[in-house]
């Protein structure tokens, strides 16, 4: 839509700008020119067209601009610069991430950090995470899923339903949550095997609401919409974050003889799900440079190229959803323990569609990339919360601001599995 | 080595080979000629399962693989460079050759890259450069390097000629002969360009709507005037 070549001449610009504006105007009288209030105990639905005016003539201008923005002004459409080992940008995002690690692991030990700080700073690990994991699917592999959240409430059910069953602490439930939510992407990837582009994406998207709608209705198990409260919080390897621990048990405080404070335990979980990520990442960025990673990039670029060169689809596509699905188990298992309570609500089809647009946001396949949408999804929302009403509108509005100008991500490239030292000069040549 | 036995293939109605029957012996480079849809490139994905021969069969070294999944037909040693490369875009040519090596033992890796790499000095130039960003010739011998990657005994390549100057198609002839003559690897060779086809192989298929209509020695059907009507007249090569 937005070309990216010669600037529209004022007619046809007119015309595109009309266009929007009757989309928007079939748009906002149903949502915004309709409103109900409560009179004398009945609902009155009323009007408001003048807001409905308003709505249609903001985007009459803004696409209007947009047309007639001068292409000078516009950025240009980026390319991956064909050789990549004289590509200096390759090194700098190694300083990057290795800078961007430093800050994580200090963070919590920085004067100005407090409570609501580490608060953000673990919800945004938990989207970094998530966005790794989902970035192994949708990135490397190239498949669609809009379900995603489905295996982060298989992770937090699996840990909660552990915990209070069997009495297993966090750490017994996390390799166990993991593989449930594996068995779970093995489920789904079955089938999806055949399923390409939009066919896959709506597919999985059922699978996410299946999940969800399982949890809300087999109360029996699952609490139903009530959820599941009391679930155990994680223990420094045994040693719990209480003020008062239980008869026989050392609390954290009194074993390292410091002052009891809350904020230990959330800068102990913030440190967990900092390793947690980290693993994540670390074994993303192994697993590329092994035969089952490789193969996964090679479907994402060409399937038929692929069976060519005798790599099995099937069980490539199944260990990306697996694999996908275990990373998001875990990180659902962190988010159980975390909350201590888990419902429901929390897995909805907008938690799969934020972390998917952490991922492409991100710029598809880069990892840093994907931690920077993730501070900038989660952080944003934080600080539009002052605009109360508008928080939403804001956020959207940043989204499609994003979205004009980088149209391939924040960080769209990808690195190269592997980079051997230049070839030495040889004598012939 | 390799056998077809009346295959036929479908493409939902429309039948793409009707009753194909060929033979590659060991050895040997076999070309197969043809008009534009004459059921080429069917034939080769025919062979790699995919899409499957209806009726007929095929065998590999005496062994049926009619049914057999593609992974497995490739993992028996039979490699396909095919039609229009299939260039893994943005992975590197390094990459690129690392997948081609998916079927092969990795203790050859480092020699068979090397091998490439002698074979087609032009792709160590370009070892990390981004596949999609080579030129077509180029990429055509990365396709073939890539299937060579997977230690192949059988080699099947589809139009290696197509949109290359001269100059290179006679480069990658070359060394589609010198993989023949050093490693003594069997090729099947489907081509456009029929006098250079003809010239480098032992034997030829000509192929119409489905069906072989003419077989012979290279050099019998370059001599042959229905062959040089129909694919080599009005261009003459020296
Ligand atoms: N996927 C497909 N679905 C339906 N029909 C197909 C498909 N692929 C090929 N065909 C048809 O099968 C016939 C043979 O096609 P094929 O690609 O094998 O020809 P070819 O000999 O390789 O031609 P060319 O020299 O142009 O590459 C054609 O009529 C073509 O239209
Ligand atoms: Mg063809």
């Amino acid at each position: 839509m937005i070309a990216a070549a010669a600037p529209s001449p004022l007619p046809a610009a007119l015309k595109e700008a009309a266009v929007a504006a009757v989309v928007a105007l079939a748009l906002a009288i149903p949502m915004v020119g309709f409103y109900t209030v409560d009179e004398g105990g009945s609902l009155v639905a009323k009007t408001r067209f003048d807001w409905v005016a308003i709505a249609v003539a903001a985007v009459f201008a803004g696409r209007l601009a947009l047309a007639l923005w001068p292409p000078a002004w516009r950025l240009k459409p980026r390319r991956e610069p064909a050789h990549v080992a004289v590509d200096g940008r390759f090194t700098l995002m190694k300083f990057f991430g290795a800078a961007a690690v430093t800050v994580a692991v200090v963070l919590p030990f920085l004067p100005f950090t407090d409570r609501y700080i580490i608060d953000v700073a673990t919800t945004v690990l938990i989207y970094v995470m998530l966005g790794w994991g989902l970035n192994i699917v949708v990135g490397l592999a190239g498949l669609l899923d809009l379900g995603y959240v489905a295996f982060y409430a298989v992770g937090a059910y699996s840990f909660a339903l552990l915990a209070r069953n069997f009495g297993l602490n966090f750490w017994e439930c996390l390799p166990l949550a993991g593989i449930f939510a594996a068995l779970f992407g093995v489920l789904l990837g079955f089938p999806v095997l055949r399923l390409r582009g939009d066919y896959l994406a709506i597919v999985t998207l059922g699978f996410g609401e299946m999940i969800r709608i399982v949890l809300v209705n087999w109360q029996s198990f699952t609490g139903g919409p009530n959820g599941l409260t009391s679930i155990p919080r994680p223990s420094f390897f045994g040693l719990p974050f209480t003020r008062t621990p239980e008869a026989g048990e050392t609390a954290f405080h009194e074993f390292f003889g410091l002052e009891f404070s809350s904020y230990h335990r959330l800068a102990f979980l913030y440190f967990v799900i900092l390793v947690l990520a980290l693993i994540t990442n670390a074994f993303t960025l192994r697993i590329r440079r092994l035969p089952v990673g490789r193969a996964w990039e090679a479907l994402r670029e060409d399937e038929i190229a692929c069976r060519a060169l005798g790599i099995n689809p099937t069980n490539t596509k199944l260990t990306a959803f697996a694999i996908g699905a275990m990373f998001g188990g875990f990180a659902g298992s962190f988010f159980a323990a975390r909350q201590g309570f888990i419902s429901p609500e929390s897995f909805t089809f907008i938690e799969s569609a934020l972390i998917l647009a952490v991922v492409v946001l991100g710029g598809m396949g880069s990892q840093i990339g994907i931690v920077f949408a993730a501070i900038l999804l989660v952080v944003l929302p934080e600080i539009a919360r002052e605009f109360a009403e508008l928080r939403m509108v804001l956020f959207g509005a940043a989204m499609i601001g994003i979205m004009v100008w980088r149209p391939h991500g924040l960080l769209s490239r990808r690195d190269p599995s592997i980079l051997l030292p230049l070839p030495k000069a040889t004598g012939a040549s | 080595m390799l056998n077809l036995q009346g295959v036929h293939t479908f493409y939902g109605p429309i039948e793409a080979l009707r009753g194909v029957t060929l033979d590659v012996a060991k050895g040997e480079i076999v070309t197969l000629i043809g008009a534009n849809g004459a059921g080429k490139s069917t034939l080769l994905m025919t062979i790699c399962g995919r899409p499957r021969a209806a009726e007929g069969s095929i065998r590999f070294d005496g062994e049926d693989i009619t049914r057999e999944e593609t992974f497995s037909i490739i993992r028996r040693g039979i490699a396909q460079a095919p039609e229009g490369r299939r260039i893994f875009a943005r992975l590197t040519v390094f990459e690129n050759l690392q997948i081609g090596a998916t079927v092969a033992d990795p203790g050859h890796f480092a020699s068979d890259i090397e091998k490439v790499f002698t074979l087609f000095p032009i792709l160590r130039k370009r070892r990390d450069q981004r596949g999609g960003t080579l030129s077509g010739g180029e990429q055509q011998m990365l396709s073939i390097g890539r299937a060579l990657m997977g230690r192949p005994r059988l080699l099947l390549l589809d139009e290696p000629s197509l949109g290359l100057a001269p100059m290179i198609v006679k480069q990658i002839f070359a060394a589609i002969a010198e993989i023949n003559r050093a490693q003594g690897l069997t090729v099947l060779l489907v081509e456009q360009n029929a006098y250079h086809a003809l010239r480098l192989a032992h034997r030829g298929y000509v192929m119409q709507t489905g069906r072989i209509v003419l077989s012979g020695s290279g050099a019998e059907l370059l001599a042959n005037p229905e062959v040089r009507a129909a694919y080599l007249e009005g261009g003459v090569h020296a």
